[in-house]
């Protein structure tokens, strides 16, 4: 018997795969995104199903293009992730167009250019919600109030498909989202405070006032992205993923964690100015952000202490442009800040090895009780 | 006994339930010829003492270790050497060695042995060294270190533990099990003589969880000396790696190029110290060891106690055979073992396992873009980035490589066995490895040359100089003075 020989070991491996790991992400997803198509009706599906479609068929000619395989890459799962991702960032009402220009930037401009999966610097769904938002701010920024799917009020199927696929007619429905309302207000020189106390109430159908703010903020009754309006059902699956050791705490809490501090520190300094640390972490797509996309493998550093300073980096500056800058959802353009900075955190932030000093020399001999 | 924890590491499917409870049984009938390649040790390959057609007996020298690293060779049974000559060695590479085949002529008959060290404990350290290197017995846990050398340690440094390797962390294999459950005196009693010879006044001997019934027998066996204690260590691979082994009972972490005896502890396996016991006891030199036979392909997988030398082929065949062609047949663990190119190589005295695995078990795929998921970061048990050495290794980037610490890499394999994307990273690391040493040794080499070259110029201006003076010394004697 004469066997080849081509590799060194091992000559065993864990049943793990790259399909595997994508396909665990996307069913941590599912909860948040049926409740958020059931919370905002027909145009939502049609949205979500035309945007994670768009992202498979890129992946697909970008593949064909560059003349590589086209079955094993589509087959990892990735541009659906991607798709799925860049769709929970989208105003659930928005046009078509959207969710397949989006998929252009994300899988051709932000992916394939840069190499293909792994190689690219930045998170392809954030460059889409990027490069959308700043060139079609209207179409990006229209959030309606809830119009569940079967509710009294929705719009039916057919005229779901008019409000998708027709020429914007989603003006007569919108309502701001928590943060972009909370700016508004502020800018109108209505205190942060009170803006709160009514928040939500504004934009609810009216059956569902009976929840309190922080309740209908955690749970999602409220305008916003299918991704920011449901803060506990993504935070469940951002859990699952945890649980399953796809991705580690560091990089979740340490964005939670800064944007709290930074919002807790100056809410504390100028309540009238600054919204508090929860209404941070709850409204937006913190929690989207913090598990699903700011923790995308290839864009964030390897090294656990590297995730953390990448982390906080994120939190920090999601604070400072939701706050300061023209746009009331930060956290898209400081995952793409620190994404470009991810490489010098890997440069600078290794696990120390075995046997040596964070600097790198061998380890002095401790003399004395072995 | 209060452990340390170790960094990193994997939790592989450990498949020792086809092996565990299988007694050792020796390999009956033998086997029709035995190859005993020269070199079946660390260091330089021993020289042969024979000649086709001579007759040997049982335990008789047949290659003398050579130089200070080295290990000798001895017939495992009595027979008749029928060649010695360049043969396939169990080694990757697949390249052949110098070999001597032993046909045994079923008489199983010992030559003269040399006498037992009556009190080994009374005896002088040097002579237990002798007797250990005499026997040709090297690390038998697969690194194949010439134990006496190891063992010679205690003359340099001070040492504190002996620490004996249990662990046994390689999935499949169960012939340390075993040892330690059905021979642990014999265990016990080459720790206690291989302590002597080291100095070292404690003996700690650590064993896997997972090894109920060896810890339960190496205790019972252990309890009358104070000085040996048997600590059950977690789970968790790579724990039977020397540095790692003795962080998880010192806490210390062995400085990078330097020893575990630097720290005072020197890590002998179980296996290696029953046949110290055998070697002082009964002068009984190697001659055979426990091999596991396992893998999904083989049909009755069992732990032998087969006669160095016996054709792989011959020992699967003792198991049943094959139930299929097995997609790797390994020798050692799945780990770190070695594949074989075939199933015609002998076992050496570093062959703890033969492994016949089948395609499912091996759970080979196509290599997939590295999607930077860091998880080789977080298990590596030596703080190394694999992901970023591979990037360089990629690259032909040596020195990146390097800088990123390729070198302290033990080749332990928990990046590659827990890679997403199936990438071979340890393939590259010991590709780099060895492109790196070989160029060090290139530049040492130049570096010398060129050392001697300026050595020269240096002589050669020093003479032309002395010459210039000398003349210069001539003209202005010669001269008048003003
Ligand atoms: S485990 Fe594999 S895929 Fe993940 S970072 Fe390491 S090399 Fe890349
Ligand atoms: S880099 Fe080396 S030491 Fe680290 S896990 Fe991989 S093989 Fe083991």
């Amino acid at each position: 018997m004469r066997l080849i020989i081509d590799k060194s070991g091992p000559f065993t491996h864990a049943p793990v795969s790259v399909q595997r790991i994508m396909a665990t992400v996307i069913l941590a997803l599912v909860p948040a995104t049926l409740f958020n198509i059931g919370l905002f009706g027909w145009p939502a599906l049609f949205l979500f199903v035309v945007t994670v479609g768009s992202c498979v068929a890129v992946e697909a000619a970008c593949l064909m293009l560059a003349k590589r395989p086209v079955k094993p890459v589509l087959t990892d799962n990735s541009a659906i992730l991607t798709g799925w991702l860049y769709a929970m960032s989208l105003p659930p009402w928005a046009p078509w167009w959207t969710g397949t220009l989006g998929a252009v930037f994300a899988i051709a401009l932000a992916k394939h250019v840069f190499g293909g999966l792994g190689q690219n610097v930045f998170n392809p769904a954030m460059v889409a919600r990027v490069a959308l938002l700043v060139s079609f701010p209207v179409q990006m920024t229209l959030f309606v109030a809830p119009h569940p799917i079967f509710g009294a009020g929705s719009p039916g199927f057919v005229e779901s498909l008019a409000i998708t696929f027709g020429p914007g007619a989603t003006d007569a429905v919108s309502a701001a989202s928590a943060l972009g309302y909370v700016k508004n207000e502020l800018a109108r020189g209505i205190p942060v405070a009170d803006t709160l106390k009514q928040l939500s109430r504004e934009a609810l159908d009216p059956g569902l006032r009976h929840l309190p703010d922080l309740m209908d903020l955690a749970i999602g009754f409220k305008a916003g992205s299918l991704g920011e309006t449901s803060a506990l059902l993504v935070l469940l699956g951002g859990l699952f993923i945890l649980a399953r050791g796809i991705i580690s705490w560091h990089i979740p809490v340490a964005v939670l964690g800064s944007l709290f501090l930074f919002g807790t520190v100056f809410h504390a300094i100028d309540p009238t100015r600054y919204a508090p640390g929860y209404f941070h972490i709850l409204s937006g797509a913190a929690i989207l952000g913090a598990f699903f996309i700011a923790t995308d493998y290839v864009t964030s550093p390897v090294s656990k202490s590297g995730q953390l300073v990448f982390g906080a980096g994120i939190g920090a500056l999601t604070w400072l442009i939701r706050t300061y800058a023209g746009y009331p959802e930060g956290m898209a353009f400081a995952v793409l800040l620190m994404n470009a900075l991810a490489p010098i955190i890997d440069q600078h932030f290794k696990p120390r090895a075995f046997g040596r000093t964070r600097k790198g020399d061998p380890l002095p001999i401790a003399k004395g009780e072995p | 006994m209060k452990l340390f924890p170790i960094r990193g590491g994997i939790h592989p499917a450990y498949r020792k339930q086809a092996t565990a409870e299988k007694a050792i049984v020796a390999l009956l009938p033998l086997p029709a010829r035995l190859y005993l390649p020269l070199q079946q040790h660390m260091g330089a390959a021993a020289e042969a003492l024979v000649q086709p057609g001579d007759r040997v007996k049982k335990g008789q020298l047949l290659g003398r270790g050579v130089g200070p690293v080295s290990a000798a060779v001895h017939a495992p049974t009595s027979g008749r050497i029928a060649q010695v000559a360049e043969l396939t060695a169990p080694h990757p590479s697949g390249l052949p060695q110098l070999t001597i085949v032993l046909e045994p002529d079923g008489q199983d008959e010992w030559a003269e042995l040399a006498p037992p060290i009556a009190d080994p404990f009374a005896a002088d350290p040097k002579a237990i060294k002798e007797r250990v290197a005499q026997a040709g017995i090297v690390g038998m846990g697969g690194a194949t270190f010439p134990s006496s050398v190891k063992l010679d340690l205690g003359t340099r440094l001070k040492l504190e533990i002996l620490l004996l390797n249990g662990a046994e962390c390689e999935p499949y294999l169960t012939c340390d099990d075993r040892v330690m459950r059905e021979h642990p005196s014999e265990v016990i009693d080459g720790a206690r003589i291989m302590a002597h010879a080291l100095g070292a006044p404690r003996i700690v001997i650590a064993i896997e969880r997972n090894k109920p019934q060896a810890l339960d027998a190496m205790r019972l066996a252990a309890s009358a000396f104070p000085a040996i204690e048997v600590v059950d260590v977690p789970v968790q691979y790579p724990m039977g790696s020397e540095r790692h082994l003795t962080q998880a009972i010192t806490g210390q972490e062995t400085p990078a190029r330097k020893l575990t005896a630097d720290l005072g502890v020197v890590v002998h396996n179980v296996a290696t110290a029953r046949a110290v016991h055998h070697a002082v006891r009964f002068g009984r030199p190697l001659l055979s060891r426990v091999v596991t036979v396992s893998g999904g392909a083989v049909k009755e997988p069992k732990n032998v106690e087969a006669p160095l030398g016996t054709p792989v082929a011959d020992l699967i065949d003792f198991c049943g055979g094959l139930s299929e062609t097995p997609k790797r047949l390994v020798s050692g663990g799945p780990m770190m073992g070695q594949p074989l190119p075939s199933s015609e190589v002998p076992v050496v005295k570093g062959t703890s396992g033969i492994l016949a695995l089948t395609t499912a078990e091996a759970n080979e795929r196509p290599t997939q873009p590295c999607i930077r998921c860091g998880t080789c970061v977080t298990i590596c048990p030596c703080g190394l980035v694999p992901v970023e050495m591979a990037a360089h290794i990629r690259k032909d980037d040596l020195d990146g490589a390097a800088a990123w610490g390729v070198m302290d890499c033990v080749s332990c394999g928990s990046c590659s066995y827990i890679c997403p994307s199936y990438i071979p990273l340890v393939h590259y690391f010991n590709y780099a490895k060895g492109r790196i040493t070989a160029q060090d040794r290139e530049r040492r080499k130049q570096d010398e040359v060129k050392r001697l070259a300026e050595a020269r110029a240096a002589r050669l201006e020093k003479q032309a100089q002395a010459k210039r003076e000398a003349a210069a010394r001539k003209a202005q004697a010669e001269s008048p003075a003003p």
